[in-house]
């Protein structure tokens, strides 16, 4: 199979059946090893065991941006290239999306209540990311909105691309403003700042998580598939029952 | 395994409420998964059929 079968969504969907068993069972097997490394990561000298929140933070805060730079290159795939699975990768990758970000604040907010005495405080990095939030939402609710998928494939497709211009924002608000959130500690320039310790169980957390959301995104793609085939049967039905 | 001190409701709560959301993505992704090949099967009971003749419920 080459790549331009997969443009073809019953072949996508042959290959979808194969490759999702074999998914789920290296996602479940990635994530028991972090989650196990995490339980058994020391203390850290400042935070104590409140640092093993970062394990769960850090890749969904990752997530939160990549799923959304996913979407953006599949909204390239909807205005520029016309490919048949672009608009069905970026409506299924939406809600996965928007169920990350809301764990990157709510595992943020309950790390931030013990370390810096609050729940929330509007600094550049968490507004941006609660401003991510929102667009997740406003674009499902535009999916939800139109009816024509190829109508809110374009709508939703021009704001996904003007939503990535927050992603450089979310990434060096920590380096533009003076925030409480603290600045990168993995992916920056001079390498990272993290104790092996740590660095090891996040990175298999981060790996377990990616290995999640293609998995889920995988599965929801084949959902929406076989929801537009139902549309269009019913459609022809509906034509039947006139003629 | 270390004790997780004086801030373990924030830790364990952090863990739950990501189990939660990761449970409840699987679970809806797999209920949306039957009800939509249980409209295709209805839609094929009744009579209607792939321009392909391929049967709708086919995905391999």
């Amino acid at each position: 199979m080459t790549l331009i079968d997969l443009a073809n969504p019953t072949k996508f969907l042959s290959l979808t059946a194969r490759a999702l068993p074999w998914l789920a069972g290296a996602t479940a097997i990635l994530l028991l090893i972090g989650f196990y490394q995490a339980a058994m990561a020391p203390d850290d000298y400042q935070q104590g065991a409140t640092a093993k929140i970062m394990f769960v933070h850090v890749p969904n805060a990752w997530l939160a941006m990549f799923v959304w730079g996913v979407m953006s290159i599949a909204a390239l795939g909807t205005l520029v290239w016309r490919h048949p699975l672009a608009d069905v990768a970026a409506k299924a990758a939406t809600p996965i999306g928007a169920a990350f970000t809301f764990l990157a604040l709510v595992t943020g907010s309950l790390w931030g209540r013990p370390m810096w005495g609050t729940y929330w405080e509007w600094d550049a990095r968490m507004t941006s990311v609660l401003i991510l939030f929102l667009m997740y939402l406003s674009l499902m609710a535009l999916w939800r909105a139109v009816d024509d998928p190829s109508r809110a494939a374009r709508a939703a497709a021009v704001l996904t691309l003007v939503g990535a211009l927050n992603l450089p924002i979310i990434k060096f608000s920590v380096d533009w403003w003076n925030t409480l959130h603290q600045p990168a500690a993995v992916l920056r320039l001079g390498g990272t700042s993290l104790d092996k310790a740590f660095l090891i169980p996040l990175l298999v957390m981060a790996v377990g998580f990616s290995l999640l959301f293609v998995t889920l995104h995988l599965a929801a793609m084949r959902n929406e598939i076989l929801r537009r085939r139902v549309r269009s049967l019913q459609m022809m039905q509906a034509s039947q029952q006139a003629a | 395994m270390s004790s997780l001190g004086p801030h373990a409701s924030f830790i364990v709560t952090s863990y739950a409420v990501v189990a939660a959301i990761v449970l409840a993505l699987i679970g809806w992704i797999t209920v949306d998964y039957r009800r939509q090949k249980e409209r295709l099967r209805e839609l094929e009971a009744s009579g209607v059929t792939r321009r392909s003749g391929r049967q709708a419920t086919d995905i391999r």
